[in-house]
């Protein structure tokens, strides 16, 4: 981005200076660098503890009370908290890398993204209900593989045919103004919102996991529902289609180049637009295919756009914006935060885990301002 | 382009309309229009203060708007949600600006190193963190919000009293932040926007002054936050959520947000068309489709969009952007001279000379979009 990287030079000129003066204040550059290593320093010990603490501390009687024990006491809860983090982190990879994949090839922050989820929930509620001829009660003994594989498919197809809609009527030709772009993208999420809430209500829907999923299993003397390994099994699906796709294909690799160098893309007589399009598609895809596993998961309703686009954002911000990697990375300490939180932080505090987020965000922040896997560029 | 008298004398006439337009216009235009469009105003003011002056478009400051009610409604409300001290209405001012400065300090720290769209990203994300941060925390408030939170006993039962403080802090506030933009601090500001690099070679400190006008912005949308809860005497954290935070980013660039003046022409454009749309002669009688999906009364969200949308394809400098472009034309078209001609060539670092600081910026940003760090095509 190119507004960016003068900072990016401001950055090393600014901390490789010899020495420090400012008011009182003297720093040498033995003492600066001192002072560099501080928010590393700080992120290994506040990553040192939660794992002390979940490992050995947490305890449910004692003075912490928190609601699940520690993991020396309690393997059980301790599984199915981390299964409960992968799950989740796995919807948020498939939600958030394609966030990440419009935005490292085409510098389009699409603020549409959680509008896109949303929509296609929706659809996919909508498609399902015709499918099975109910409209409410839908029980998943009524729901077959194909009943919720057609509806998922179908809704993503729509949602990523108006996200190219919407790249080709109004951002194809302002293509580089980013922020321009992003605000373009906020109007569409507004009115997408608003004309969601006319259409679909302001009652939440869920979308009914088919039957073959739709039971626990035994681990550690725990019960654990099967739905949520069978989400994780299609964002496994889906993260090794997206790798194969960018690393193994001809596509993927003029994606990646366009990531590095767009104008030497365009010099070798690569048609950029079409590449553009196709990606601006899967972006959208993703968010759909998200979109009907999050309506399965935890239901559709009015705000969950808005959820969504703060989870991709979270995500990419950790993880750093463009990178699928860092979105994997992202989703990965994102969901266990999510996770782990409210088990294993004390009674009284547990509605305190929103903090936790961003203390996860100012501590990457400080000590990699790019995220996990960004590039300065 | 205006010229930079023209500009002060079209600001003392505006100003000395709102003076008297309480002896002419409605109760309820004053209170429900007029009073909303200064404090809304003051509030997006510091958006576009942060874009234009710093090249940093922030979505933290509705937050810190709706942080500074909760802070009045904590330390004031004696019954309810939160805190309850109970103490004297007044006391409530210093505590939200501090509360207020403070938050704006850290955030702006913490995305000091970022600009454009980061910045943009990472301020959004604080203020929806904020918004499940006054939902959960029920120690300050929780989903169900606080009420009955009383102004202190001289703007109690006032709405008129309470226009005028509104009226003297929009006042303040656009004074304030053209004269900061032409103290030394104001101009290094304006050089970290243009050309982060350079300033650093300088000696300046790029991330120090971004956090530091982060922090004063942060304390005037604090103070327009005070006046707002006293006006509405309740805040629950589903008025800081995503939704009226993309609302007061909407203000700003309808307004057009390079220009301070656009905030406030904003804010009024946007209550207006809450307000007295449907009362459009003609646009009532429409019917079918368009009646039930884009004019219906609870669909206003759909028609800002529509409004942001085409604002932001056809004039991304907003409605103040359009208006300095017609007058441009007319002034063209009848031939006069340019007092200001001579400064056409100005580039943005010169635009950061004292004497003229701020009217070229406005201008250098009209005519060279490529200086223009908000809104900017790539070079």
């Amino acid at each position: 981005m190119v507004t960016d990287s003068p900072t990016d030079v401001a950055e090393t000129s600014t901390t490789d200076v010899a020495e420090i003066k400012f008011g009182a204040l003297h720093l040498n550059s033995m003492q600066l660098r001192m002072l560099r290593v501080i928010p590393t320093w700080i992120a290994g010990i506040l990553i040192g503890f939660a794992v002390v603490w979940v490992l050995f501390l947490a305890d449910r009687s004692f003075t912490t009370a928190t609601s699940a024990g520690s993991a020396i006491a309690e393997p059980g809860e301790f599984i199915v908290t981390f299964l409960n983090g992968l799950t989740l982190a796995g919807l948020l990879f498939v939600v958030a890398s394609g966030f990440t994949l419009i935005f490292g090839l085409m510098r389009t922050v699409n603020m549409a993204h959680g509008a896109f989820f949303l929509l296609a929930a929706y659809i996919a509620i909508e498609i399902q209900q015709n499918m099975v001829g109910k409209t409410r009660n839908i029980d998943p003994s009524d729901v077959s593989p194909l009943d919720w594989f057609v509806p998922a498919l179908v809704a993503a197809t729509i949602v990523a045919t108006l996200g190219v809609l919407m790249q080709q009527l109004f951002l194809r030709w302002n293509q580089g103004q980013d922020m321009r772009q992003a605000i373009i993208t906020v109007a569409v999420a507004v009115i997408l919102a608003d004309q969601m809430l006319v259409e679909f209500g302001a009652l939440a829907q869920t979308m009914v996991w088919p039957e073959q999923v739709v039971h626990f299993f035994e681990i550690f003397g725990e019960r654990y529902a099967t739905s949520r390994l069978f989400m994780l099994g299609i964002s496994l699906v889906v993260g090794a289609a997206l790798w194969i796709w960018l690393n193994r294909t001809r596509m993927g690799m003029v994606i990646r180049a366009g990531v590095d160098d767009q104008d030497m893309v365009r010099a070798l007589g690569i048609n950029v637009a079409v590449v553009f399009a196709v990606a601006f598609f899967v972006g959208s895809f993703l968010a759909g295919l998200g979109g009907a596993m999050g309506a399965s998961f935890a239901g559709a309703n009015v705000g969950t756009d808005g959820q969504w686009l703060l989870n991709s954002l979270v995500v990419v911000i950790i993880g750093g914006l463009g990178s699928v990697k860092g979105a994997a990375a992202g989703s990965l300490l994102y969901g266990m935060s999510i996770a782990f939180a409210p088990a294993y932080l004390p009674l009284d505090y547990t509605y305190y885990s929103i903090i936790l987020t961003f203390v996860i965000l100012a501590v990457v922040l400080a000590v990699r301002p790019y995220g996990l896997f960004g590039r300065a560029e | 382009m205006m010229v930079q008298g023209q500009r002060n004398v079209m600001a003392i006439v505006i100003v000395v309309m709102l003076i008297v337009m309480p002896s002419f216009g409605s109760d309820f235009f004053v209170d429900f229009v007029m009073t909303r469009t200064l404090m809304l105003g003051v509030a997006a003011a510091t958006i576009v203060f942060l874009s234009a002056y710093g090249g940093m478009v922030s979505l933290a400051q509705w937050l810190i708007f709706g942080v500074a009610g909760f802070a009045v409604g904590n330390v004031v409300a004696d019954s309810g949600r939160g805190l309850t001290l109970g103490w004297e209405p007044w006391v409530g001012v210093p505590v939200a600006l501090v509360v207020c400065s403070l938050l704006a300090l850290l955030l702006g720290v913490l995305s000091s190193r970022s600009t454009g769209i980061y910045f943009l990203m990472l301020t959004l994300t604080f203020s929806v963190i904020g918004f499940y941060f006054f939902g959960q925390v029920t120690t300050f408030s929780g989903f169900g919000g606080m009420t009955g939170i009383d102004p202190p006993a001289f703007f109690d039962g006032e709405p008129k009293r309470l226009y005028y403080a509104a009226l003297i802090l929009s006042v303040l506030t656009y004074a304030g932040f053209r004269a900061v933009s032409r103290t030394p601090f104001g101009v290094a500001l304006q050089g970290v926007r243009d050309d982060p690099v350079r300033m650093a070679s300088l000696g300046y400190n790029v991330q120090l002054h971004r956090a530091l006008a982060f922090t004063m912005a942060g304390f005037v949308a604090g103070a327009a936050g005070v006046l707002n809860i006293w006006w509405n005497g309740q805040i629950d954290p589903s008025s800081i959520s995503i939704s009226p935070t993309l609302d007061l980013l909407i203000i700003a660039v309808i307004g057009g947000i390079v220009h301070l003046e656009g905030a406030w022409l904003g804010a009024f454009i946007f209550l207006g068309a809450n307000i007295y749309l449907r009362d459009i002669p003609g646009l009532g009688s429409i019917g079918g489709f368009v009646e039930d999906r884009i004019l219906a009364e609870d669909r206003f969200n759909t028609v800002v969009g529509l409004l942001l949308l085409i604002i932001m394809l056809g004039s991304p400098d907003g409605v103040t952007g359009l208006i300095i472009r017609l007058s441009d034309a007319v002034r063209r078209r009848f031939g006069r001279s340019r007092p200001d001609a001579a400064r056409l060539g100005a580039t943005a670092v010169d635009s950061s000379e004292p004497s003229d600081a701020d009217g070229s910026v406005t201008a250098d940003r009209d005519r060279s979009p490529h200086q223009n760090q908000a809104i900017s095509p790539r070079p």
